[in-house]
C-alpha cells in the first residue's frame, strides 16, 4: 500500500515468524515433559510393556478389559468416586459457607480469613503427617478425645469400611481451604448496593443468599466444583503417605494403584491404561474448567 | 448481638481449624514421656524441648532436605518465569493462528492427572542420564509449571495498552527490545505474585521427587519427613518437629505476601 508512511505493514509481515521465535523455547520443553508423555502413555496402555524388557506387544484393548475385572481397580474407582463427592458436596459448600461467614464486615475479620487460609499452604505430606496422629488408633488424637467423652476409639486408618472416609477428611482440611478462597474473591464481585436493595425490599437473609448472592456467585461455583472434582480424582500422596492404600486396597484410589502396578510390579502397559482410564474421566471435567474459564477470558478481550 | 454472635462462632471455628496445627506444635515440643503419660495432645507442653528440633535437623537428616528444597525450588521458580514470560509475550502480543490452541493446551496441561506423565517422564530421565538428580527434577517442574505460569502472565500482558507497542513498534524497537525493556518491567510485580505461588508449589511438592530421586542426598524435605517414618515412627515429637522443619517455610512465605498468594490463586477463576 502507499500510504504506509510508517512501514507497519512490513512489520506485519515479519511478525509472523516473531511469536514462534518467542514460543520456540517453552513450547519445546512443554512438548518434552508434558505433551509427548502424555501421548507416549496413551500408546503405551494398549501394550504389555514390563518396564524391562526390550520388546512389548501391542494388545489392542486387552489391558481395559482386564481393568474393569480387576477388583481392586474397582474399588479404587469407586474410592476415586467417594473423593470426587466428598469434595464437590462437602469440602466446596463448606467452603462457601466459611466464606460467606467471614464475608461480614465485621473488623478482625482478615485475621480469621489469614487463620482459615493456613491448611492451603501445606504439603499434603505434612498434612498427612499431622493427620497420622490424629488418626492413629491407640492413643491418637482423635480417640484419646473420645475417650475423654466417655466413647470407644475408632479405627480410622484401619477399618476397611472407614479409612477412605478418614483419608478424604484429612485432605478436606486444605481443599475447604481452597474453595473458601475462590468463594471469597466470588463475594467481592457481589455489589453491596444489590443486597442492600433486596433487604429493602425485605428478602430475609436466606432469601437474600439464594436469590441475590448465589446467582452471582456462579462462575466461582462452577470453578470451585469443577477444580475440586479434578483435584478429587488426582489425589495420590495424602493416600500414600497415609496408607499406601491399604489395608489390602481398601483405600485405594486410581493414581495410587497406577503407581503400585507400574512401580511395584512393573506393569507399565497396564499401569497406563490406569492413568488413561483416570485422564478421560478427568477430561470431561478439564473441558467444563476450561469452556468457563478460558471462554471467559478470551472473550473478555 | 449479631457481632457477638459472629465473634463467638467464628473464633470456635477457628480454634477447631487449627487444631491440628497446634497440636503439632505442642507435639514437637514435649517429652516422649510426658506425651505417652498423658494423652492429653491439646495441652501446652509442661517442659518445652527445643531438642527435638535438634534431633530432626541432625540426626534425621533434615538440615540437609531442607537444603535439597531450596536448591531445587529456587531455579525451577526462576526458571518457569522466565520462559513463561517469553511464551506469554507471544500469546498476548500476536495473532497467529494457533494462538488460541496453544494456549488451550496450556491450560489444559495442568490439569491432567500426574499418573499420565508419570512412566514417560521417568524413562526420559534415565535415557537423558538425568535420573537421580537436582536437574532432572528442575527441568521437569519448568516445563510443568509453563501451564499455569503461560496462562497467569498472558493474562496479565493483555492488559497492558496496546498503544505502549505501537509506538515502541514506530520508534524502531525490535520485538525482542519491546519485550525486555517495555513489557517485563510491567509484568514485573504479576511475576512476583506467579513466583510466591509457584515457590509453595514447587517446595510442596512429593511426587515427581520420589518418582526422580533415588540418593537421599538429594532428596527434598518432603520425600525425606516421609523417609522419617521408618527409623523415628515412635518418636512422634521429632516427627512433629520434622513436620514444622517441612511447613515452615512456605507458612512464612505466606503469611508475608498473602495478598499476591490470593490474587494468585484466584487468577482466571472469577474474572466476567
Amino acid at each position: 500500500m502507499s500510504n504506509d508512511y510508517l512501514g507497519l505493514e512490513e512489520t506485519m509481515k515479519s511478525r509472523r515468524w516473531v511469536p514462534w521465535a518467542f514460543l520456540a523455547l517453552p513450547l519445546t520443553m512443554y512438548s518434552i515433559w508434558v505433551i509427548y508423555p502424555l501421548i507416549s502413555t496413551l500408546l503405551l496402555s494398549f501394550t504389555n510393556w514390563d518396564g524391562v524388557s526390550m520388546s512389548m506387544e501391542i494388545i489392542g484393548l486387552d489391558n481395559f478389559r482386564e481393568l474393569f475385572r480387576d477388583p481392586y481397580f474397582i474399588v479404587s474407582l469407586v474410592n476415586n468416586i467417594k473423593w470426587l463427592i466428598g469434595f464437590a458436596l462437602i469440602c466446596v459448600p463448606a467452603g462457601l459457607g466459611i466464606a460467606i461467614l467471614l464475608d461480614q464486615g465485621f473488623r478482625g475479620n482478615k485475621v480469621y480469613k489469614t487463620l482459615i487460609y493456613l491448611p492451603m499452604t501445606l504439603s499434603f505430606v505434612v498434612i498427612g503427617q499431622i493427620w497420622s496422629w490424629i488418626l492413629e488408633p491407640r492413643s491418637g488424637v482423635l480417640n484419646s478425645f473420645l475417650a475423654l467423652l466417655g466413647f470407644k476409639g475408632v479405627s480410622w486408618l484401619s477399618d476397611p469400611s472407614i479409612v477412605t472416609y478418614s483419608l478424604i477428611m484429612a485432605a478436606s482440611w486444605r481443599q475447604i481451604s481452597y474453595a473458601m478462597v475462590l468463594f471469597l474473591a466470588g463475594l467481592k464481585g457481589v455489589p453491596k448496593e444489590l443486597v442492600e436493595a433486596a433487604t429493602v425490599d425485605g428478602a430475609g437473609p436466606w432469601k437474600r443468599f439464594w436469590n441475590v448472592v448465589l446467582p452471582m456467585l456462579k462462575p466461582a461455583t462452577i470453578v470451585a466444583v469443577t477444580v475440586s472434582v479434578i483435584d478429587s480424582l488426582r489425589a495420590f500422596d495424602i493416600v500414600y503417605v497415609l496408607t499406601r492404600g491399604g489395608p489390602f486396597y481398601s483405600s485405594s484410589v486410581m493414581a495410587n494403584y497406577m503407581y503400585i502396578k507400574t512401580f511395584n510390579n512393573y506393569r507399565m502397559g497396564y499401569g497406563s491404561s490406569i492413568a488413561t482410564v483416570q485422564f478421560l474421566i478427568t477430561l470431561v471435567f478439564i473441558v467444563v474448567y476450561m469452556r468457563n474459564v478460558l471462554k471467559r477470558e478470551v472473550e473478555n478481550e | 448481638m449479631k457481632r457477638t454472635l459472629f465473634y463467638i462462632f467464628a473464633t470456635l471455628l477457628v480454634l477447631v481449624w487449627l487444631m491440628p496445627f497446634v497440636i503439632t506444635a505442642f507435639t514437637s515440643l514435649k517429652s516422649m514421656d510426658e506425651l505417652m503419660l498423658g494423652r492429653r495432645w491439646w495441652e501446652p507442653p509442661k517442659e518445652v524441648r527445643l531438642e527435638n528440633y535438634a534431633t530432626a535437623w541432625n540426626d534425621a537428616n533434615m538440615g540437609r532436605y531442607f537444603l535439597n528444597t531450596f536448591i531445587i525450588t529456587v531455579p525451577s521458580v526462576l526458571g518457569a518465569l522466565f520462559l513463561s514470560s517469553l511464551g506469554a509475550f507471544a500469546l498476548a502480543w500476536y495473532d497467529f493462528k494457533l494462538s488460541k490452541t496453544i494456549l488451550m493446551i496450556f491450560v489444559g496441561g495442568m490439569l491432567i492427572p500426574f499418573q499420565m506423565l508419570l512412566i514417560p517422564v521417568y524413562r526420559m530421565s534415565m535415557s537423558f542420564g538425568i535420573y537421580d538428580s537436582y536437574i532432572g527434577v528442575i527441568l521437569f517442574h519448568i516445563a510443568f509449571q509453563l501451564g499455569f505460569c503461560t496462562f497467569f502472565l498472558r493474562n496479565f500482558m493483555k492488559t497492558i495498552p496496546e498503544s505502549i507497542f505501537d509506538a515502541a513498534m514506530i520508534d524502531g524497537a525490535g520485538h525482542f527490545l519491546i519485550y525486555r525493556r517495555i513489557v517485563l518491567p510491567l509484568v514485573v510485580p504479576a511475576m512476583a505474585a506467579l513466583g510466591i505461588l509457584e515457590f509453595t508449589w514447587i517446595w510442596n511438592d512429593y511426587l515427581w521427587s520420589l518418582i526422580l530421586i533415588q540418593s537421599d542426598r538429594f532428596k527434598p524435605v518432603t520425600l525425606g519427613l516421609v523417609n522419617l517414618q521408618g527409623q523415628w515412627v515412635t518418636s512422634w515429637n521429632v516427627m512433629a518437629a520434622g513436620s514444622i522443619i517441612a511447613a515452615v517455610v512456605p507458612l512464612v512465605v505466606f503469611l508475608l505476601f498473602q495478598r499476591y498468594f490470593i490474587e494468585g490463586l484466584t487468577v482466571g477463576s472469577v474474572k466476567g
